[in-house]
């Protein structure tokens, strides 16, 4: 694959930046431009020392960071099919075959069931890395059955969300997820367990559009880029350009949509707090 | 809901005046040592004073001892009675107001739900919190709250201090009326203990907003009223300086507002007034909020709607 069609690739995978931590010792903050030691990263569980950036990170690690350890993943047998023989510049089936060739073993979500702070949760993450987490049949209806897991045990759900929108190769299929999986969180708002939305860097579209705006709390991570439409298709159809910090996590704060922006580094301790207090408990000791 | 400054006569600050003087006297002694009989012996001059003062004090001078500058806010309260808040924002609609703050807290081990109107102590403050008055997406977002506490079967305590719901043209626009009636048909409904507390100025409809309760308390200097004396005066009697007579006829402090059935509690205050001691009111505040709740523990859902509708059903005087 020739250097070109690599960048336009990466620019069409979602219309927000797609930053990756690469490899190398030391990396530029695509932020603050500050070069930052490689290493220090990990303690600050890839936010950037110097200026806040929350890199994006990968589903293993976003785990890690929430759930004690030894957590189970769900539902890993379903795949995704190309229902619809949906060829465009790359044909579906093929995108997908080439996925699994290259090692791709989980799906566009992971659902698992662990422990935060103790605590019995079912908890699903988006993986950015399998068709910029677009959502398809296999997205909701995993997303669906982690619901009906959460409902059969009757502990909270939590849905850490980034997206790049529904997923166009599965048609109205696609669209029809996010119908679903709502329905599904409304089994559990009338049974009154607890559904917390975590939105990170991107959540954009029919994502946007359902699960992630449906948290009992939603909360998002610092200067995530949230919104239906993307910032490219406004700019284009307002013929303006759009201001600094819009669709950003703390707009969507200030406009109503997001309850709390919360750093990386504090996101676990916050869920711990905020599960305590619907279960009807004291407040856990402060770290 | 005139937001004009109070006239000046009778002012509460020449009250003050004295008690603020000797207070300052007294602390001048206290990094001597050796002068503490002077300052014990001042002490209980300071505290005989406040005694006699307030106990005079008129309908008008508790109407400017509710909204004293130095009066602790919700935030300030929170500060002090919870073991631990987290603020959530938003109505999921239009805003964040943050003429209303609400949040997850802990009092005494138990977790509820906390929403109360905020006012800003300096300039850039008051502008931020916008004097204390919310718009629709202020009630909005106390709302939600309110239904997040139910769906958990969290307890509500709302504590009241505004001078009133904005008056202004985008308030009008996004339904300010609309937001008010929805919070009273709303909170009629919830399935939760709810306690409110007047702690300042219960600013007519845009206090009520967060006031159907099933107990409703009363720090001793808060007022709680249909208009602002002010507001009162210009309309009835034409001129703004007859407020300290609005005051009075308007019957809007806590022992008359117990009487006429309106309170439940009245909640004491530190001599002399909220302001001169932020812990002691809070304390006050925080004892009377546990009893309220304490009462109200025992009681099922259907138990606590079809009391707080008699409570409502209650309300108003009628003659035949
Ligand atoms: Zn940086």
């Amino acid at each position: 694959m020739s250097w070109f069609i690599k960048k336009r690739q990466q620019k069409t995978a979602v219309e927000a930046r797609t930053v990756r931590v690469p490899e190398g010792l030391w990396i530029k903050c695509d932020a603050c431009r500050e070069l930052i030691y490689r290493a220090e990263l990990v303690n600050t569980r890839n936010v950037c020392p110097k200026c806040g950036y929350h890199f994006r990170i990968g589903v293993e690690e976003r785990l890690a960071s929430l759930l004690d350890p030894g957590w189970t993943v769900l539902f890993s047998h379903l795949r995704s099919v190309d229902p619809l023989g949906f060829v465009a510049a790359k044909s579906y089936a093929e995108q997908l075959r080439k996925l699994v060739e290259s090692g791709q073993t989980e799906e566009a979500v992971v659902v698992v069931e662990g422990r935060l702070e103790g605590r019995e949760v079912v908890l699903a993450a988006m993986n950015w890395d399998f068709l910029a987490a677009s959502m398809g049949s296999v997205v909701g209806e995993k997303l669906r059955l982690g619901a009906e897991r959460a409902l059969e045990k009757a502990c909270p759900y939590l849905i850490v969300s980034c997206s790049g929108g529904a997923r166009m190769q599965e048609g109205t299929l696609s669209l029809m997820q996010m119908a679903k999986v709502s329905a599904a969180l409304a089994k559990l708002d009338r049974a009154g367990i607890p559904y917390l939305s975590i939105l990170t860097d991107p959540t954009t579209g029919g994502v946007s559009a359902s699960y992630a705006m449906l948290g009992d709390l939603n909360i998002a991570e610092p200067k995530a880029l949230i919104g239906f439409a993307g910032p490219r298709v406004i700019e284009q159809t307002i013929k303006q350009t759009l201001p600094d910090g819009f669709q950003r996590s703390e707009f969507l704060q200030a406009h109503g949509m997001v309850d709390k922006v919360v750093t990386r580094t504090e996101l676990r301790r916050f869920l711990a707090l905020t599960l305590a207090w619907m279960a009807g408990e004291g407040a856990p000791a402060a770290e | 809901m005139s937001v004009k400054p109070a006239p000046q006569a009778a002012d509460l600050s020449e009250l003050e005046k004295p008690i603020l003087e000797l207070e300052a006297q007294i602390r001048t002694l206290e990094v001597d040592p050796g002068r503490s009989k002077e300052r014990e012996k001042l002490q209980r001059k300071l505290d005989k004073m406040k005694a006699e003062v307030f106990a005079g004090i008129t309908d008008w001078q508790r109407a400017q001892l509710a909204r004293h500058p130095r009066r602790p806010y919700t935030l300030d309260y929170i500060e002090r009675i919870c073991d631990r808040f987290e603020e959530i924002h938003g109505d999921r609609a239009f805003g964040d107001d943050s003429a209303i703050v609400g949040g997850l807290g802990w009092i005494g081990g138990q977790p509820l739900m906390i929403i109360g109107q905020q006012k800003g102590r300096d300039t850039k403050q008051k502008i931020l919190r916008n004097f204390g008055m919310p718009r629709p997406e202020g009630y909005r977002k106390a709302l939600r709250l309110m239904k997040l506490a139910e769906k958990f079967r969290r307890p509500i305590l709302t504590l009241i201090d505004t001078p009133g719901a904005y008056p202004g043209v985008d308030a009008e626009e996004r339904g300010q009326a609309e937001a008010i009636a929805r919070n009273l048909l709303e909170m009629a409904k919830l399935k939760v203990q709810v306690v409110a507390a007047v702690i300042g100025e219960g600013g007519s409809g845009g206090a009520l907003a967060l006031g159907v309760a099933d107990r409703l308390l009363m720090m001793e200097y808060a007022t709680y009223s249909v208009i602002t004396p002010e507001g009162c005066a210009s309309i009835l009697w034409k001129d703004a300086g007859q407020a300290p007579q609005a005051a009075a006829a308007l019957r809007l402090t806590a022992p008359h507002l117990r009487e006429l059935g309106v309170i439940d509690t009245i909640i004491p205050e530190p001599p002399g007034g909220a302001q001169m001691d932020w812990d002691g009111a809070a304390q006050n505040l925080k004892q009377a909020v546990l009893q309220a709740f304490a009462e109200l523990a025992s009681a099922g859902p259907e138990e606590l709607l079809e009391t707080r509708y008699q409570k409502y059903a209650k309300m108003g005087s009628v003659g035949s």
